[in-house]
């Protein structure tokens, strides 16, 4: 199917890594970079395609993360299932804050400003309970078997997150191409005009933000598995909701790699940023804020805006024949 | 004659301490075109906001296809025939023309390429065949009349209102624009209009009614409407009507 061959081919070339470079530093800084494709997806499909710009996503990062956490370490339960309960939890958080600030005709900054401080919310309560463990934070125990979804080497690790990247792909490519994609698309342009053409922009708007929590909330529980251990301020912290957001607008907002061209770049960035510097903490996000200031200023579609740009160029001039009808 | 498709009765909008629509009434008749004119600032729009489900009416009935909407939430509307323009047009500024149509056609059609040829139908029938790739925000004054205009006739409505889609527009536009118009009550969709183009309504409008600070003085035929001394005083000012009588009988 046209649309989804250069997914494939994406993701076919990054499964590739790992059999040729066998380097954990490679192997983590592609993780981390895929984790925050993931998490930027999420945030992707309610603000780039639904306008919604949300400033939380920590909200469902957190809860996916000290979910998938809990449910093993307190109840037993198998961290495969713990995963999936994660996602729908953070799923489910995401439809309650939606619902909430939607319903009351929440918009623009009341929006953001609303999202950023649910998170801060769960941020502080998850640093105050007993059943996060408090300021201590979540261990999971390390148990390094495939069915307690952890393992060995980092390979296993990279090729579940770049699946689940894979499938954020397509979904967004789909969502792109369903009458949903084209409301939501409408209810970002226009909410007014969305409404006097049948559609019903808060159900839209709430089901956007179900699908991008959970996105959102997977790339959390991953995080969990990964590193076994999770606190307050990395579950909750705003270093998420930031990066989440950062990626799709650097890489190209609204469009289907958008986030993961911007996570790459991103998290390239960071490290050079930390070999320069030394590691000075805060300098990243330095870096973070200059590119930001750099692209909404001189590409606002982002890379892949840059991408279709040279794409739209280079076809005009090998077919010089087709009128220019602009 | 048939029975009204809308019967707006008593309505009124109280935005505060101004009663911006007084108790207004009217009937729209299927398959002919009802005008609503007045001075600006009457409360025409409004009235329009009020049946369209953008605003709730603060008192009164609109009845449609015999039930009570007054309330009910605009997209609800549209899923049940009702479609508007907007006066200010509003075009979702980022996509394509045949992209801001298709948003109408998914109302019917769940598949994104159905929606998008029922898309490309829409748009030659007004007459936008030619600029379905263009960015709607690319499109001339008379272009985004047309697109608000595609747009409602996409969700394949029984009730278009119609929110001044001749305004602004140059002469020979509104020429052109007039029997694209008329092909959509031929079709048999029934159309109300707010317009201040008289040539316009003259020549589409089976009946007219005026409104004037929130109230509908008369109501009549065009021709009739033309030579109602209310309808010149509320246009004119008070006593315009007996001055422009006693001109007239002067330069006989």
């Amino acid at each position: 199917m046209k649309g989804y061959a250069p997914i494939l081919l994406a993701v076919a070339l990054l499964a590739t890594v790992p059999l040729i470079s066998s380097s954990n530093v490679v192997l983590n800084f592609l993780v981390m970079a895929l984790l925050i494709a993931l998490a930027g997806q999420g945030w992707n499909l309610l603000g780039g395609y639904g306008g919604q710009y949300s400033f939380g996503h920590a909200a469902f990062f957190g809860t996916g993360a000290y979910v998938t956490a809990i449910i093993q370490m307190r109840y037993g339960v198998n961290a495969w299932l713990g995963f999936v309960v994660g996602i729908a939890a953070g799923a489910l958080v995401g439809a309650v804050i939606g619902a909430l600030s939607f319903r009351s005709g929440l918009k623009g900054s009341y929006f953001a400003l609303v999202t950023l401080a649910f998170a801060e919310v769960l941020r502080i309560v998850a640093s105050v309970t007993p059943i996060t463990g408090a300021g201590v934070g979540t261990l999971i125990k390390l148990d390094l078997r495939p069915e307690a979804f952890q393992f060995q080497s980092r390979a296993p690790f990279y090729w579940i997150v770049l699946g689940m990247v894979g499938i954020s792909l397509i979904l967004a490519r789909m969502i792109e191409r369903s009458r949903f994609g084209a409301y939501l698309v409408a209810v970002r342009e226009n909410e007014d005009a969305a409404k006097a053409l049948g559609v019903d922009a808060t159900k839209v708007k709430l089901v956007a933000m179900t699908i991008s929590a959970a996105l959102t909330a997977a790339a959390g529980g991953f995080y969990a598995q990964y590193y076994l251990f999770i606190d307050a301020g990395i579950a909750y912290g705003p270093w998420i909701s930031i990066e989440a957001l950062l990626a799709p607008i650097i890489g190209g907002i609204g469009t289907v790699f958008g986030p993961l061209l911007g996570a790459l770049v991103v998290k390239t960035l960071g490290e050079v940023a930390k070999l320069v510097t030394g590691g000075a903490p805060g300098l990243d996000l330095v870096i973070y804020g200059g590119v930001l200031i750099l692209v909404v200023a001189f590409a606002p579609q982002g890379i892949a805006g840059i991408f279709n740009g040279l794409h739209r160029r280079i076809f005009r001039r090998t077919q010089p024949a087709e009128p220019d009808r602009g | 004659m048939a029975e009204a498709l809308l019967q707006v009765e008593n309505v009124s909008k109280r935005f505060g301490g101004l009663l911006a629509v007084n108790k207004a009434s009217f009937a729209a008749f299927p398959g002919r075109i009802t005008a609503l004119i007045g001075p600006n600032g009457a409360g025409k729009t409004t009235l329009f906001s009020i049946i369209s489900g953008f605003l709730p009416p603060s008192d009164g009935r609109i009845v449609y296809a015999g039930n009570n909407i007054a309330g009910t939430p605009p997209d609800r509307l549209a899923r049940r025939g009702i479609a508007r323009t907007f006066q200010i047009v509003q075009p979702f500024a980022g996509l394509t023309v045949r992209e801001n149509i298709a948003v109408g056609s998914h109302l019917s059609r769940l598949r994104r390429a159905d929606a998008l040829a029922a898309a490309d139908d829409v748009a030659r029938a007004v007459g936008l065949g030619e600029a379905l790739d263009r960015p709607a925000a690319g499109l001339t004054v008379a272009g985004r009349k047309r697109l608000e205009l595609a747009r409602a006739l996409a969700i394949e409505p029984r009730l278009l209102l119609l929110d001044e889609v001749l305004a602004g527009l140059n002469p020979s536009e509104i020429r052109d624009m007039v029997p694209v118009i008329r092909a959509v009550v031929d079709r048999g969709i029934t159309i109300v209009m707010i317009e201040h183009v008289m040539q316009a309504v003259m020549s589409l409008a089976g009946h007219v009614f005026v409104l004037s600070e929130g109230r509908i003085i008369a109501e009549g035929s065009p021709r009739t409407i033309a030579a109602d001394p209310r309808v010149v005083e509320a246009y004119l000012g008070k006593g315009a009507a007996g001055r422009m009588m006693a001109e007239g009988a002067a330069h006989v």
